[in-house]
């Protein structure tokens, strides 16, 4: 087998990274002439292998046991390895998942090969590969090269390929098994819940003020408050002023906070770190403020202002009342 | 309770990023370095742990060249017990299981109940060494935590799941977490404990070599794919360009 694709269950339906890993896999597999092969697992494998057969792939396989009914790392990490040993794939491939990031390192120690985490684009010579990732919080992209031996454990950031671009066909499935024991799995999960919310919801909001780390300290966060209010905004926030405590968490956007999609998106401060820009890259138009001409927050901007957002935003609240 | 604590030195949010003229690393005689930011968290987390039970001992584990010493004391003058300095000449290992299996032939004779590590670093960001490191000292791991608990000789751990959703997971010592920022609030070091620091051990150890099994073949800026408008001037004139912009461009009424 040369290429395996791991599909993640998100409640019996493929996770939306794992259709986009489809496409990278057909990618590969129209550059370097591989053959790319999917596994789905877990209680829903069932219906997550009669989706995934609905691409063109060589095969589904469908992983079925009681340990793997609920995730554990302990688990799906256990379960891959023994697959990766039994099917003898080159390339493993994977949506940067938040599970991803909790169980795959596990299987590059057990099997002591490299796991090319959180890569956004894949380039091949002659038939070496080396994958694009995002360094220094988005300000760098750098190419590494995997070496040694086959097996190679690769994730793609979300939306690095495009789920429309998978192409379709019929694939056959197949039923694999592994050997797993309770005594293997050191944790025990709770069942997953949402934090009370209330607060702000922003995902309808027509305009947003967004503040960062940029905004130096809790002191100066009226003056966007103030900014918001002239233009008839609502407020939002990177992770870190709500990890500092400088504003509730229902402020926050990204991957971890909420998607939101206004007709302008105004962030200050913000430098456009990828789990911040997945919450707002759908906004119509981006206006950002930020004092360093490098800030990979430009790179989706509409518009882009270069300088001290200290200076700039109590003269435009001025000039907007 | 033995608590070790992962932390790096990363080039700070505003540090210039030169980069050498092999551009395969950065010129770092130019690069403002800080302790990275999950890291903090991570070390909060274990002062905490050891202040409730009143007892045990926080190291702190660090690999890199000597300029990595200045986050070193920093994370002793906000109350870690002592230290330990993997030291190599150049800079750091750019293979994540090679960094791990360094820590991890330092630390499996110190038997520590847990080990503590930022989700991921903001220079590299591979965002395993948490990992990897507890899987090959065969412990627990758990990652993005967001809060945690001991409770007899487990840990409790909520982690941070997508889509806004939280979980807990519990599991025996010895333990490796990777704690997500936020889910402390760190503390700043004291006159008392920056003076204090000074007498505390650095234990500095020299790693064996390693074949990495991957490496950076260059490094470079990215290009923007979007047209971007840059509107520039004095900050009159930026004022005046964007409310211009916000009227009759984007159409705010
Ligand atoms: C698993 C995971 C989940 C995450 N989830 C989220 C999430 O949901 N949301 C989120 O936002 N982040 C999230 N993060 C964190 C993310 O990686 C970044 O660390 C964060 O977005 C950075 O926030 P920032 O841009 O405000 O701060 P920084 O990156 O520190 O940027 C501050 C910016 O302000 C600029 N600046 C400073 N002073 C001024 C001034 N006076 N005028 C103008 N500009 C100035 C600087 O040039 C810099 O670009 C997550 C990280 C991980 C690993």
């Amino acid at each position: 087998m040369d290429i395996l694709i791991i599909i993640e269950d998100n409640n019996g339906k493929s996770h939306r990274m794992g259709l986009e890993s489809i496409a990278a896999a057909q990618h590969m597999s129209d550059k370097l002439g591989l053959s790319a092969s999917a596994m789905v697992m877990g209680k829903n494998a069932d219906s997550l292998a009669s989706e995934a057969s609905a691409y063109d792939l060589d095969e589904v396989l469908v992983l079925k046991h009681d340990l793997l009914n609920e995730y554990s790392s302990d688990g799906y990490a256990e379960a891959v390895k023994q697959i990766i040993e039994s099917e003898n794939p080159t390339y493993i491939l994977f949506g940067h998942s938040y599970q991803v990031r909790d169980y795959v390192p596990k299987i590059s120690a057990k099997l002591m090969r490299p796991f090319l985490a959180d890569s956004i684009a894949i380039h091949f010579d002659e038939k070496n590969v080396s994958l694009t990732k995002q360094m220094f919080n988005a300000k760098l992209l750098s190419d590494i090269n995997p070496s040694g031996d086959a097996p190679y454990l690769i994730s793609f950031q979300s939306a690095s390929f495009l789920s429309d671009d998978a192409k379709t066909g019929s694939a056959t499935s197949r039923e694999v098994s592994v050997m797993l024991d309770s005594s293997m799995i050191k944790t025990d999960s709770e069942e997953p819940f949402k934090e009370a919310s209330g607060g702000v919801d922003l995902t309808a909001a027509e305009l947003i003020v967004s503040v960062g780390r940029g905004i130096g300290k809790e002191e100066n966060i009226p003056m966007a408050q103030e900014l918001a209010a002239a233009l008839g905004a609502e407020l939002s926030s990177s992770r870190p002023v709500v990890d500092s405590g400088w504003l509730s968490p229902s402020h926050q956007v990204g991957s971890s906070g909420q998607s939101v999609s206004p007709k302008m998106y105004l962030s200050l401060g913000i430098s456009g770190a990828i789990q911040h820009v997945v919450g707002m890259k759908a906004s119509k138009n981006i206006v950002a403020i930020n004092k360093d001409p490098e800030a990979p927050i430009f790179e989706i901007a509409d518009y882009a202002v270069i300088g001290d957002l200290l200076e700039i935003v109590p003269k435009l609240t001025e000039a907007l009342q | 309770m033995k608590i070790a604590v992962l932390v790096k030195q990363v080039p700070g949010s505003e540090s210039p990023l030169p980069m050498v003229s092999s551009q395969d690393w950065l010129d770092e005689s130019q690069v403002a370095y800080i302790m990275n930011e999950s890291d903090n968290y991570a070390l909060e987390e274990a002062l905490q742990i050891r202040e409730k039970n009143n007892d045990g001992e926080v190291v702190i584990i660090s690999l890199g060249p000597n300029r990595i010493q200045k986050v070193i004391r920093e994370a002793l003058s906000k109350g870690a017990d002592r230290a330990i300095h993997i030291q190599t000449d150049g800079s750091y290992p750019t293979d994540p299981l090679v960094t791990a299996s360094l820590f991890s032939e330092t630390l499996k004779d110190e038997n520590f109940d847990l080990i503590f590590s930022g989700l991921q670093s903001d220079d590299l960001g591979f965002g395993q060494t948490g990992v990897l490191l507890g899987e090959l000292l065969n412990m627990s791991t758990a990652t993005l935590a967001m809060s945690t608990e001991i409770i007899d000789n487990k840990i409790k751990v909520k982690r941070e799941l997508e889509a806004g959703y939280f979980q807990w997971v519990t599991m025996s010592l010895p333990a490796s977490i990777s704690v997500q920022s936020g889910c402390n609030t760190p503390r700043y070091p004291s006159l008392k404990g920056i003076m204090g620091a000074k007498k505390k051990e650095i234990n500095v150890i020299t790693p064996p070599v390693m074949d990495q099994n991957q490496s950076i073949k260059k490094i470079y800026a990215p290009n923007s794919a979007k047209e971007t408008v840059m509107v520039e001037g004095s900050v009159d004139q930026i004022v005046e360009k964007l409310v211009n912009i916000f009227r009759n461009e984007i159409k705010i009424t």
